[in-house]
């Protein structure tokens, strides 16, 4: 029998294969604050894919793709599942777009964009391990460097 | 090839074709042209003094036959009172046909390119891009040593912070050339760069001694080690006088090597260097009109 760690929804979202060390970077990413629903999270599950995992449960909220494309500068090996009836009704694939627009901080102090109101705006260099470049100062941030806007 | 309305910002905005195009129009404008921008006028936006480029940018313009408005430092405009370069490129676009930029604060030019309808020169933008020196730089090698393709350049100094020499280095890469990076292992490349260079097929090499490669070399590139740029003032004290060039130096060298220089400096070659025949450091910064012509000739669409 397959071991349930968090109850099963009827309708929402389940965020699975996330690297257990960044769920909590990635679950801050979504702004939960602004969630009306319950979330349910687990950490340190196994999994043979990434070894050890975390698991969002987000009910009764369906993820937009634009959401999904965020998770994925952390966790491009997640899956996300719409859950409809207690039934996957969709997968989203988890896709790095190549520009990342309003997502990230450039945290060079020296940055026009630490100077002046502007839409931040990252190139994806590389997906694995990500690798992003600031379009104005061109400062280039590896995975854990990077700092994802917050609300 | 037509460079009518771009914005030259980046080493990273040019593929090869561009860079030999530059390279070619730099050339014919060694001749005089004085006519060839006539009527045309060239603002200045300086929001920190920088003389050598802004007078190489000048004298440029007017060899063109064409005008120059603008400003030097940021105390004379508004833009102390809080005015942003969004703003300050909206008024400068409505007065002038081409601007050339220059901030301490990196991605300014990237951000009045954006603002403005009409071409942008980065002039240099903080520790980040200086795409004139760069191509100024290119146009020098090409110029002394009749070719790029295989030459074996070294890169001395502080390569770590130098924007001077990454970005030469990029540029250098889209030509099978070896590079030699010879500093003390904290002022070293960035291992970022290394590898991009190395993905692109260059062969690069790492040394401290430069010594120990120099009878290698047919270009060394030396940079000054930049105390500004230096985040603990106690680091630089440990490394502001890592290399000092002398005579000594030419009895480890080919008989061509040639030494460059983006200037100014402060103690990296000694003055008793200057008149041998490797010394290239001045006749580079003149070349610096030749380029700088052709950029302004090439962005206003009227190089022909
Ligand atoms: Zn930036």
């Amino acid at each position: 029998m397959k071991e349930r760690r968090i109850p099963a929804i009827k309708d929402g979202t389940v965020i699975d294969h996330l690297p257990s060390r960044d769920t909590f970077r990635i679950i801050r990413i979504l702004n939960p604050q602004e969630f009306k629903h319950p979330i349910n999270l687990a950490l340190n599950l196994n999994s043979k894919k990434i070894g050890s995992k975390g698991v969002i449960k987000i009910d009764s909220r369906f993820l937009t793709q634009s959401e999904v494309n965020k998770i994925a500068i952390l966790a491009p090996n997640a899956t996300v599942s719409i859950i409809k009836n207690y039934k996957t009704t969709e997968k989203i694939q988890v896709k790095l777009p190549e520009e990342l627009v309003g997502v990230l901080n450039c945290t060079n102090p020296v940055c026009i964009t630490s100077k002046e109101v502007i839409i931040s705006k990252f190139k994806v260099l590389r997906e694995k391990p990500l690798e992003v470049k600031c379009h104005y100062c061109e400062r280039v941030y590896g995975k854990d460097e990077v700092e994802i806007k917050g609300k | 090839m037509n460079f009518k309305g771009r914005d030259i910002i980046s080493v990273r905005d040019f593929s090869k074709s561009d860079l030999l195009y530059i390279l070619k129009i730099a050339k014919e404008m060694e001749k005089e042209k004085p006519k060839l921008l006539d009527g045309k006028i060239l603002a200045t936006l300086f929001f920190e003094p920088s003389t050598r480029t802004r007078l190489s940018f000048e004298s440029a313009m007017f060899r063109l036959g064409g005008k120059v408005l603008g400003f030097s430092d940021e105390k004379v405009t508004s833009v102390k009172k809080g005015e942003t370069v969004w703003d300050t490129i909206k008024m400068a676009e409505c007065y002038s046909d081409v601007i050339v930029i220059r901030s301490p604060v990196e991605g300014s030019a990237r951000l009045a390119a954006e603002a403005a309808s009409i071409p942008v020169i980065n002039g240099g933008d903080g520790a980040n891009q200086h795409p004139t020196q760069m191509l100024l730089d290119l146009y020098t090698i090409q110029k002394i040593k009749k070719k790029i393709e295989g030459l074996k350049i070294g890169f001395l100094g502080d390569l770590k912070y130098g924007r001077t020499v990454n970005s030469l280095a990029i540029a250098l890469s889209f030509w099978k050339v070896e590079m030699y990076f010879i500093a003390p292992d904290a002022l070293q490349m960035p291992e970022h760069y290394i590898k991009e260079l190395r993905e692109k097929g260059i062969k690069c090499h790492k040394t401290s001694d430069v010594f120990e490669v120099s009878q290698k070399l047919d270009i060394l590139y030396v940079t000054r080690i930049q105390q500004e740029r230096f985040p603990d003032p106690l680091e630089y004290e440990k490394y502001k006088n890592a290399y000092r060039l002398d005579i000594t130096l030419l009895d480890h060298i080919k008989k061509d090597l040639k030494i460059m220089h983006p200037l100014p400096r402060v103690g990296e070659i000694n003055a008793e260097l200057d008149d041998t025949e490797h010394a290239v450091y001045f006749e580079q910064a003149a070349n610096g009109v030749a380029v700088r012509k052709a950029l302004l000739a090439l962005v206003l669409g009227e190089e022909k």
